[in-house]
């Protein structure tokens, strides 16, 4: 990810260098000269784009291998694999899979409501250790994933919690709600407070100023933190390697697979998952799109 | 009274000796104030003054560190903001920006559960002219219809007393003059009782039938704004509405109808009964508007001040008037404001001129003199202005 928005950056750098040698153009004679920027420029681009791309071109396009065991050598083309993905090993990817979406939703609804709490309670409330807390709430992000992993882990051991699904949700939801919490402040922060005064102004109980008016001005910075804390629990590898026991999710059984060669129907799966996300980024833009459009009419 | 039904007409308001300390400074020392129903009352005052502190104690935003706040006669000090039968026209608005406009203005009937909410509130857009937007969002909406939209939200709800947060400062001056107008028609239809905090001398004398002049957590003066205007207690009111020229000298005679001051060897002579102090050092004023520039030295008439010589160090044409400041030795300078009877200004910079003015038209302050400099340390930008414009001059004389 932000391998892309690097990527974005030097590239608009340096279109914008571009521009300001297109504007002295017409000051020097006329004649045009090919200038070394006019064709480093594009291929420059073609380069990183393809750099980018190529990795998920190649799940995609392995999706469709006609594999055996290994999906390493192209063997023909196929849709066995997208209609037959839970059949093989016993169903081993769908069900990781399915592990994956349950632990992912489990935590992120509990991480997203707590840490939304907390981040109310840190911006409203003057109370003792606040400072503290805001900063401890740093810590989960700072700890590198190998010791937080490892220090559950013991911890689990020493209290005596089988490692389970459980354990994972725990482990999931610990270190999303610092990420919820870093993002639903500043949306809080941005919150004018007259608007919930006016709420109580206008009748309104604490319950119906909340859901009324505190809720729905919070709902995109909530929503951006609850999107935020399901990518981090289904992407997360490490932590859940030390806390899951015998349960296997889904970056865990690509992992274990890898050794053996990685079976075509993980990159059906991968590549479903990277289709459904694009599908979701076209349509909020198009959406928007209409929305500004359909606002820009209204107005005139 | 309950929440759930209109108030029949306005309630008035009492505040019983009310304190409000925040972790390091009060905002209001002690506060005693009575607002009579059905009246536009103006809490006027710098910021900072503890004026809109006031007003959120009233709303319920706040709560008071001591005292009592009556509405109606009913003391709702314990009762929450939304069980007050009040509504406020905030500051910013403070719209809604996810509802619509209609939606905006049904608000606190849909949560008094009052029933056609949604008319009532087309209603009340009708009386502010905005009916024809009621389904757009605030955002798509200009400051002046965002400022009447705040305005509907808040007397759909017909309270018994409307609190009115500085709402016209963000418009400019035009539409200020149609909101100021609007809301003083609205107040007379409804007959509610009207509470308007604002820093505005000019929007407080023009819509309101009592000012109360609030400086560093405490009223300075209460009254009708002509009497404020005219008869100003304190150097703080007598500056911070409209202009003043103030002399600060010992009483060196006192009569039943006039006394006389002698403020560095010019003597001043104010009516007795427009003094608060009879003896001592006092401070005595006239309003610009009152004094008279004379060309010439005029003969001295029995009932009216005379000073000067004086030089002429500044003349600002207005149009409709042209302010001169005046510099009298031992005096210091004096403002006179004059209307343009005839064409332009009627004395130049640096020519010679006396000021005459009527016994009549001074006043006479209540305030220790020693206490407070002339103009007090506050940190509104009028007295910021007039404090260094003061301190220009002193050194243009001085050069």
């Amino acid at each position: 990810m932000s391998g892309e928005v690097q990527a974005a950056a030097v590239l608009g750098g340096l279109a914008e260098s571009e521009e300001l040698e297109d504007r002295r153009g017409p000051q020097r004679p006329r004649r045009r000269r090919i200038g070394l920027g006019d064709w480093l420029l594009p291929v420059y681009v073609v380069l990183a784009f393809i750099f980018l791309l190529i990795p998920i071109a190649y799940t995609f396009v392995f999706s469709f291998n006609d594999s055996l065991k290994s999906n390493i050598a192209w063997r023909g083309f196929t849709f066995d694999k997208w209609l037959n993905v839970c059949n093989v090993e016993g169903g081993a990817v769908c069900e990781a899979f399915g592990n994956s979406i349950v632990i992912g939703l489990v935590s992120t609804v509990v991480a997203t409501t707590l840490g939304t709490m907390i981040a109310i309670a840190l911006v409203r409330y003057r109370f003792r250790a606040r400072s503290s807390i805001s900063l401890l709430l740093f810590l989960p992000m700072a700890t590198p994933e190998v010791v937080l992993g490892a220090g559950l882990a013991a911890q689990f051991l020493a209290v005596g919690v089988p490692k389970d699904m459980l354990t994972i949700i725990l482990a999931h939801t610990m270190f999303c709600i610092s990420f919820v919490v870093v993002t639903v402040k500043a949306r809080v922060a941005s919150l004018d407070p007259a608007l919930e005064e006016a709420g109580r102004d206008l009748y309104g109980s604490p319950r119906e100023v909340f859901w009324r008016i505190t809720f729905p001005l919070l709902t995109p910075g909530i929503m951006a933190a609850a999107l935020l804390s399901f990518a981090l629990s289904f992407d997360d590898f490490i932590i859940t390697n030390f806390n899951s026991g015998s349960v296997t999710t889904f970056p865990k059984y690509i992992y274990i697979s890898a050794s053996r060669g990685i079976p075509a129907e993980a990159n059906v799966i991968a590549s479903a998952v990277f289709i459904v996300a694009l599908a979701i980024v076209v349509i909020a833009q198009v959406s928007r799109a209409a929305r500004a459009k359909r606002l820009a009419a209204e107005m005139t | 009274m309950s929440i759930r039904e209109f108030a029949e007409s306005g309630a008035d308001l009492e505040l019983v000796g009310i304190q409000k300390r925040f972790p390091g400074f009060t905002a209001i020392e002690e506060l005693d104030l009575t607002i009579p129903a059905g009246s536009f009352f103006a809490l006027l005052g710098p910021s900072g003054c503890g004026k809109t502190t006031t007003l959120r104690l009233v709303a319920g935003l706040e709560e008071p560190t001591a005292g009592r706040i009556l509405i109606g006669g009913k003391d709702v000090t314990d009762t929450k903001a939304h069980q007050r039968p009040v509504n406020t026209v905030f500051q910013s608005y403070a719209l809604f920006p996810h509802m619509s406009i209609i939606d905006n203005v049904a608000f606190g009937l849909k949560r008094r559960r009052i029933a056609d909410a949604e008319a009532k509130a087309h209603e009340a857009l009708k009386l502010v002219e905005l009916d024809h937007l009621a389904q757009r969002r605030p955002a798509q909406l200009s400051g002046g219809q965002q400022q009447r939209v705040a305005l509907a939200r808040a007397i759909v709800n017909r309270p018994a007393l409307l609190l009115l947060d500085e709402p016209l400062g963000a418009l400019d001056l035009k539409l200020r003059r149609q909101m100021q107008l609007e809301l003083k028609t609205i107040q007379e239809e409804v007959g509610l009782t009207f509470l308007h905090v604002t820093h505005d001398q000019e929007e407080a004398m023009t819509m309101a039938d009592t000012v109360a002049v609030m400086n560093k957590g405490a009223i300075e003066q209460m009254g009708a704004p002509e009497e404020l205007y005219e008869l100003p207690r304190t150097a703080f009111v007598a500056n911070f509405l409209g202009k003043s020229n103030l002399f600060t000298g010992d009483v060196v005679g006192t009569t039943d109808t006039a006394m006389t001051v002698d403020a560095s060897g010019h003597r001043i002579t104010i009516a007795t009964a427009r003094a608060q102090r009879h003896q001592g050092l006092v401070t005595v004023g006239v309003r610009p508007e009152k004094v008279t520039l004379h060309a010439e030295q005029p003969e001295e008439v029995a009932g009216r001040n005379l000073l000067g010589p004086g030089r002429v160090i500044d003349v600002s044409f207005a149009g409709v008037s042209t302010e001169y400041i005046v510099a009298v030795p031992g005096v210091g300078t004096i403002s006179v404001f004059a209307q343009n009877m005839s064409f332009g200004p009627v004395a130049h910079e640096g020519s010679e001129v006396w000021l005459s003015w009527d016994v009549e038209h001074g006043f006479g302050l209540s305030d220790e003199p020693d206490e407070s400099s002339r103009f007090p340390a506050d940190a509104d930008t009028q007295s910021i202005a007039v404090q260094r414009r003061e301190a220009l001059l002193t050194e243009l004389e001085g050069s």
